[in-house]
């Protein structure tokens, strides 16, 4: 085991590299302050390290390296871009940069939306108060120094303000175009009292990427985030989700991941207003050199709110995939239903599992539990379909959508639940 | 029909273990056969061989479905030749719809013969119509395969879903067990709506009391692997009055 402090030196030493190979972005006065703030966040923590506890899953040093390595650009011809069928006010990414050609008008009613690149030259705006602030209170107690690296030189992203509920959803669209483009994108969204809105977003991003969205969801609104990150094999990124909820706020947030050389998407929420709701759900499907992390840390910050953690993997021909979930509960967060599952389907022996969950409670009065499984396609289950005349391979898949159909359900509108079942179908009819 | 011939089987993790030890069986078209016999006389090893269940090792013999060889095929294939099979302990299946599951086995079963599959609609309007039949109301078609069903709405899925693939050989696996009197009506009842000349069965059962309503043509007494003695329904009430006794010492002697 490496002492602490030569760990410490030597990740610090690595983020004092990276950076000083950086230039600060230039912008107005409230972004400047955000991003030296950030960068110094960076070089105190220094950059993760797979002897950190928080990586000892997943190595990040695809992540943490000078430059990204290429990924083969992946055309799917094979089946229409995904939400392509739903009306939506569709914002196109390209390697992580906005592109205003591809992309519809940045007018919704009930939204205000600009680029961060256009915010960030003015002298001031509402999302000074959220950028790099929800980040910054998230690296405790574990640190995401990836996050604040982001919030430093991240020039591309949108600041979302939902004031009212829109007619449509926001879909952000992620398109890559160079083999080895290194993205760094930063959202930050406000959902304003009362207010509701969907947030889609599908892509591959980019050969590599950062990416933070910080997410404040204001007392009695709503925001349903939904998330398929593409096809792409070997790209590789880490996502950071930072959400506050007030009072009787509600979030459920989906994510389905295929395919992908390594994954890491961080969801950090924080329950701040009592009887605030929050689910995180997500579905992963591997197959090969794939690693897929997912790690969740939710806090209880206030009484009677409840939140839902359910995430399903299927993985196989040595895919990997990982879990850490953690429900920490405040003092003052009593009557609490926190609840929290992690399951994965193994479809042969080659294929893992790592799951780390937890629970943290302060409280005396709640309602916690937590759960986590690995298996295999259950064999009654598999002759039973087959005796009825189904094909094997119909069979499996039919019985892995079963498995999925947990985290699936956790999607508030049924609609893009279906669409997103689609995909996996033909993610497995691909591969039988 | 079914045509089985000196059949042996035995574990196929543990060769020690021999559970059919030379079976034979013809049914004819439209006929219906039960099987009776004491426990572990091998009655739900045969009817798990014959739909191709895993874990067992046919050593000799045959078994056809009208001239085909049934132990040559895959289990789906046996359904789509016409082979159906209700479980005595029928599977959950979390997460797959009743509707979804039976709709799927039905086209791929139309599918595998080279018919045109069911449309959306059509599927819709018989299989509402056949669970009528059944009293399975719409809640339980909508419900997950099976998924906190009673014992007796599991063996009533299963004689549906027989229903809705039209099989031509039905063997039921102790259908009888762990129904109630209204239970087994529906379910004999909904058996014998669908007895016709094309179609056989093969009851498996312990009991007289579901070959009163469902009344066999041929009763055969099944012990230690074997067939040991074939009569008329007069044999299943003689072995309800005096228990197989007598006729294992007869079979012995």
């Amino acid at each position: 085991m490496m002492p602490r402090a030569k760990l410490k030196a030597q990740k610090v030493e690595a983020a004092e590299a990276l950076l000083g190979a950086l230039t600060l972005p230039t912008g107005g006065a409230w972004i400047t302050k955000a991003r030296t703030a950030a960068a110094a966040r960076v070089a105190s923590m220094g950059l993760p390290s797979k002897r950190d506890e928080y990586w000892r899953y997943t190595d990040p040093r695809r992540l943490t390296a000078p430059a990204a390595e290429a990924a083969k650009l992946h055309a799917a011809d094979d089946e229409a871009p995904l939400f392509d069928g739903f009306d939506r006010l569709k914002l196109v990414f390209v390697d992580g940069v906005f592109d205003a050609q591809a992309s519809d008008t940045l007018a919704l009613s009930g939204v205000e939306i600009c680029t961060l690149a256009d915010a960030a030259r003015t002298d001031l705006h509402w999302a000074r108060d959220l950028f790099g602030a929800l980040e910054a209170r998230g690296q405790a107690p574990v640190e995401r120094s990836l996050a604040s690296l982001n919030t430093a030189h991240a020039t591309q992203g949108l600041l979302i303000r939902v004031t009212a509920t829109p007619p449509k959803p926001i879909a952000l669209v992620y398109r890559r175009s160079e083999a080895a483009a290194d993205a760094m994108v930063h959202h930050v969204i406000r959902v304003e009292s009362g207010a509701e809105a969907t947030l889609l977003e599908n892509g591959p991003m980019a050969a590599r990427f950062n990416q933070v969205t910080e997410i404040e969801i204001a007392a009695s609104a709503t925001l349903h985030p939904i998330r398929a990150q593409g096809r792409d094999h070997d790209r590789a990124g880490i996502t950071h989700l930072f959400a506050k909820l007030g009072a009787r706020a509600q979030q459920k947030s989906f994510n389905l991941s295929a395919n992908g050389a390594l994954i890491r998407n961080e969801a950090v929420i924080w329950l701040d207003g009592a009887e605030g709701s929050a689910h995180i759900a997500g579905a992963t499907v591997g197959d090969g050199a794939f690693h897929h992390d997912d790690t969740v840390f939710v806090t209880h910050g206030a009484p009677r709110c409840e939140s839902r953690q359910v995430f399903k993997k299927v993985l196989r021909r040595g895919a990997v995939g990982v879990f850490q979930g953690k429900i920490l509960v405040d003092q003052i967060a009593q009557l609490t239903d926190g609840y929290q599952i992690s399951q994965s389907l193994l479809l042969d022996e080659d294929a893992q599992f790592l799951a780390k969950p937890e629970l943290e409670i302060y409280a005396d009065d709640v309602k916690c539990s937590h759960g986590s499984t690995s298996g295999e396609i259950d064999q009654n289950q598999l002759f039973y379909l087959r005796a009825r005349g189904v094909p094997e391979d119909r069979a499996k898949m039919l019985l892995v959508l079963a498995f999925l159909a947990e985290a699936l359900e956790e999607i508030a509108d049924p609609a893009y639940a279906d669409d997103l079942r689609a995909r996996l179908e033909s993610w497995f009819k691909r591969r039988s | 029909m079914l045509e089985i011939k000196n059949l042996h089987c035995e574990l196929e993790d543990d060769s020690e273990v021999k559970i059919l030890k030379g079976l034979s069986l013809t049914i004819n078209p439209g006929e219906v056969h039960a099987i009776m016999g004491p426990n572990g006389s091998g009655k739900s090893t045969l009817s798990y061989v014959l739909s191709g269940r895993d874990g067992y090792a046919v050593t000799d013999g045959s078994a056809t479905l009208e001239g085909a060889d049934l132990l040559a095929m895959e289990p789906e294939e046996r359904a789509a030749a016409g082979l159906f099979l209700a479980f005595q302990y029928p599977v959950e299946i979390p997460g797959v719809g009743n509707m979804t599951f039976l709709r799927t086995a039905v086209n791929a079963q139309r599918k595998a013969r080279g018919e045109e599959e069911l449309s959306a609609g059509d599927f819709l309007k018989i299989i509402r119509a056949k669970a009528k039949e059944l009293q399975i109301d719409a809640d339980m078609l909508k419900r997950p395969v099976n998924v906190g069903f009673s014992g007796g709405e599991k063996k009533r899925n299963e004689i549906l879903q027989m229903a809705m693939l039209e099989p031509k050989m039905c063997i039921l696996d102790e259908t009888d067990s762990g129904l109630d009197v209204d239970a087994m009506k529906l379910v004999s009842d909904g058996v014998n709506a669908l007895r016709d000349a094309g179609r056989s069965f093969l009851v498996i059962t312990h009991y007289q009391r579901l070959l009163n309503p469902i009344k066999p043509d041929v009763v055969h007494i099944m012990s230690e692997g074997r067939i040991i003695k074939t009569g008329g329904p007069e044999l299943a009430l003689e072995v309800e009055e005096n228990g197989y006794a007598d006729l294992l010492a007869e079979a012995a002697a």
